[in-house]
């Protein structure tokens, strides 16, 4: 997909809708299906990475000192790493908060 | 020139299949379409026709494995009847909105209750919005010719749509008929080989049957739908291209002593022929009847 999902037209589908370019799934935003998002507690952070083991979507990264960190591109809010965390760094709080 | 053969309609399509040089072959026996899948089973088997043929569990699981061997280039075909073609309900929408060129022949049969092998065309009515292209045959010659005609169609890079060649059950798939098979080099000569533009191939890495959100839904079902429409054109064209080889001529809707008539009769399938008689009986007895046979 070269184009935003919102300027995709019939004329630029494929035939069968196929999809040519490998990977691009990558570019798919599910970060908007989301309605609380993780906020976390770094003091508390081990950076055992069970948050990351434990993520169905896959989205957890280390930020640039080293913590681990939801990509919030990709994280549907589910709030397993929050439940999973074994030092309660992580808490779920509502987007419009 | 080809030879006109004496034939059970079910074994001569078999022939045409062969003579197609299908790659893959998925089907389910179901009465009354068994005999186009044994006579296919026992080319295969005999290696008269070098072809995969996979003897599926269920029709779901024959479309299911036709829409894997047409999404990876081969020339694919399938048959069922009735209750089989109902199974496979839902895969009849992933082929035609996922364009694969899949070619399959129906031999209506009434859907249940009550149970019923015999023929109507309470199947190929269901499927009617399914996005295939069907085409209902008269006799076993159209049987025979539409079958091939079907492949070229369902492959032309301008439809790449599945086809559905309908003839009733038993009135014509269990006839002995006299046919003319095409000769290989006509064959040949009206059908180019399969190349599907976009085949699954590890080299070329393509994504098929992906999930559309509802703002790409609409375009695709919108692609689709231009797509159908414009395929009119090429099997009109692929009709006058089969007339110049083989002679004979065929068109979406066939009209008979349609002149002056107050009452037409509009027929599918087999019971044109029949009704041809009853216009010329009624016709003789001074009355203004006539007959539309739609084939497309």
């Amino acid at each position: 997909m070269t184009k935003p999902e919102n300027e995709i037209t019939w004329k630029d589908l494929e035939i069968g809708s196929i999809v040519t370019e490998p990977g691009n799934a990558s570019q798919y935003k599910t970060g908007d299906w989301r309605s609380q998002r993780p906020t976390y507690d770094f003091n508390k952070c081990i950076k055992c990475g069970i948050c990351s083991i434990f993520c169905p979507e896959g989205c957890v990264e280390l930020n640039e000192e080293g913590y681990l960190e939801a990509n919030l591109f990709y994280c549907k809010g589910c709030g397993i790493c929050a439940r999973e965390c074994w030092t309660q760094a992580i808490t779920m709080v509502d987007e419009e908060e | 020139m080809a030879t006109k053969v004496g034939m059970e309609v079910s074994v001569a399509v078999g022939e045409v299949v062969k003579a197609a040089n299908a790659d893959v072959i998925a089907a389910y026996p179901i009465t009354p379409q068994t005999h186009i899948v044994e006579h296919l089973a026992e080319l295969v088997a005999n290696g008269e026709l070098d072809a995969e043929f996979i003897p599926v569990e269920s029709e779901h699981s024959a479309m299911s494995a036709c829409l894997g061997s047409a999404a990876a280039g081969a020339r694919t075909f399938t048959a069922t009847a009735g209750q089989g073609l109902e199974l496979m309900h839902e895969v009849l929408y992933v082929a035609s909105s996922m364009q694969l060129p899949i070619v399959m022949t129906v031999a209506n049969r009434a859907l249940s209750a009550p149970l019923s092998v015999w023929g109507d065309h309470s199947d190929a009515m269901a499927v009617r919005d399914t996005g295939w292209i069907q085409i209902f045959t008269e006799n076993g010659q159209e049987v025979v010719d539409h079958v091939l005609y079907a492949f070229r169609i369902a492959e032309d890079r301008k439809v790449l749509l599945p086809v559905m060649i309908h003839l009733d059950g038993f009135n014509l798939s269990h006839m002995i008929e006299p046919v003319l098979l095409p000769e290989q080099s006509e064959v040949d000569q009206f059908l180019p080989p399969n190349q599907y533009p976009l085949p699954l191939d590890p080299n070329k890495p393509v994504t098929m049957g992906d999930f559309g959100p509802p703002i790409i839904y609409t375009e695709a079902k919108w692609a689709q739908e231009v797509n159908l429409r414009a395929s009119k054109e090429v099997i009109l064209r692929a009709w006058k291209e089969f007339g110049d080889i083989f002679g004979r001529h065929y068109s979406s809707v066939e009209c008979y002593h349609r002149e002056q008539a107050k009452v037409l009769l509009l027929t599918m399938g087999s019971f044109g022929e029949t009704a041809m008689m009853a216009i010329d009986k009624m016709r003789k007895e001074g009355r203004d009847v006539g007959l539309l046979k739609l084939r497309l």
